[in-house]
């Protein structure tokens, strides 16, 4: 017994190392993913963000057809390189609205006018109360909602051109 | 020289990428008149997770999501809201992940019972030893 006490400390140094470098070799994943996906949409009503483009209520998006809600900011950069993918999702036949955090119109309607404009309806989200009221931690981020206004599917980060085919078939599948 | 001015524009620019124009929200950077009120909120923004700086709280971190927080927290403290109700409301939405806060979750049990463990071993390490001093 006592023979075999006296590996005990280096038994648990070797455990902890083991623990300590495993922790520190596993890549780190830093995305906080919203716990509502599956759950119904929380209600929200926000003004129009877009001088063009009409507001955003909560019960607009259960319309009985899949539609995409992306979380975007004209301050964003990825934002704008998310743009192009969302152009070619609207041209296939995806209806798209958006929530526009902490912005202000003159700059949502230049960011639209640079970047192309997707969005059916743009609500304005000054103070990020819908944002965090979502589960959503930063722009851009996209959410399938479907037809019974219920979150299906939430993307973090940009969508990129490789993501267009997968975002096309949880929509469907959103049926 | 025109290096080092290069540089040191470049220094004074880095601040402006990525956080939005508008102002922080009203209760971002100022607290509630009604001190008590005060302090719950501050109690409860210095446990809950930023989502931008990953390893500050939001009542340390400066990120534009994070004083939007603070302004919401306040307002609902003001509002009369629970600061428990708050941070469940949360957790609702971000998962345990957003609170400093240990749960009585299953999984951190083990947690909860170190302190207790490692005392019993003291006790049990102790006993030994005065024993064995008695003995002598």
């Amino acid at each position: 017994m006592r023979k075999a006490l006296i590996w005990l400390p280096l038994a648990l140094f070797a455990g902890f190392f083991a623990l300590f470098a495993s922790g520190l070799l596993r890549p780190d994943d830093r995305v906080i993913t919203s716990k509502l996906v599956g759950r119904p949409l929380p209600a929200f009503d926000l003004p129009a963000a877009a001088s063009d483009r009409p507001p955003l209520a909560s019960t607009q998006l259960a319309s009985g057809k899949p539609r995409l809600l992306n979380i975007f900011a004209s301050w964003c950069l990825p934002c704008a390189a998310e743009a192009p993918q969302l152009m070619a999702l609207k041209g296939a036949g995806v209806e798209i609205d958006a929530i526009a955090i902490r912005d202000a119109r003159p700059d949502v309607d230049d960011f639209l006018k640079r970047y192309g404009n997707p969005y059916a309806r743009v609500g304005l989200d000054a103070r990020s109360a819908v944002q965090i009221a979502l589960g959503s931690s930063g722009v851009p981020e996209s959410f399938i909602i479907d037809g019974r206004g219920r979150i299906a599917y939430q993307h973090v980060g940009d969508i990129r051109e490789d993501d267009i085919p997968m975002i096309l078939q949880r929509l469907k599948d959103a049926q | 020289m025109r290096l080092l001015i290069a540089t040191l524009m470049l220094l004074l620019s880095a601040p402006v990428f990525g956080q939005s124009a508008l102002p922080p929200a009203p209760y971002a950077d100022r607290q509630i008149e009604d001190a008590a009120q005060e302090r719950k909120a501050r109690a409860l923004m210095e446990t809950i997770r930023c989502l931008t700086c990953q390893s500050q709280s939001i009542a340390d971190s400066n990120a534009s999501m994070a004083g939007d927080m603070r302004s919401q927290i306040r307002e609902r403290i003001m509002a009369g809201e629970q600061p428990e109700h708050i941070r469940a409301w949360l957790i609702e939405r971000y998962g345990d992940w957003v609170s400093y806060e240990p749960t009585a979750a299953p999984i951190l049990w083990p947690l909860w019972a170190a302190p207790i463990l490692l005392l019993a071993l003291g006790g049990w390490l102790l006993r030994g030893r005065i024993k064995r001093r008695m003995e002598r």
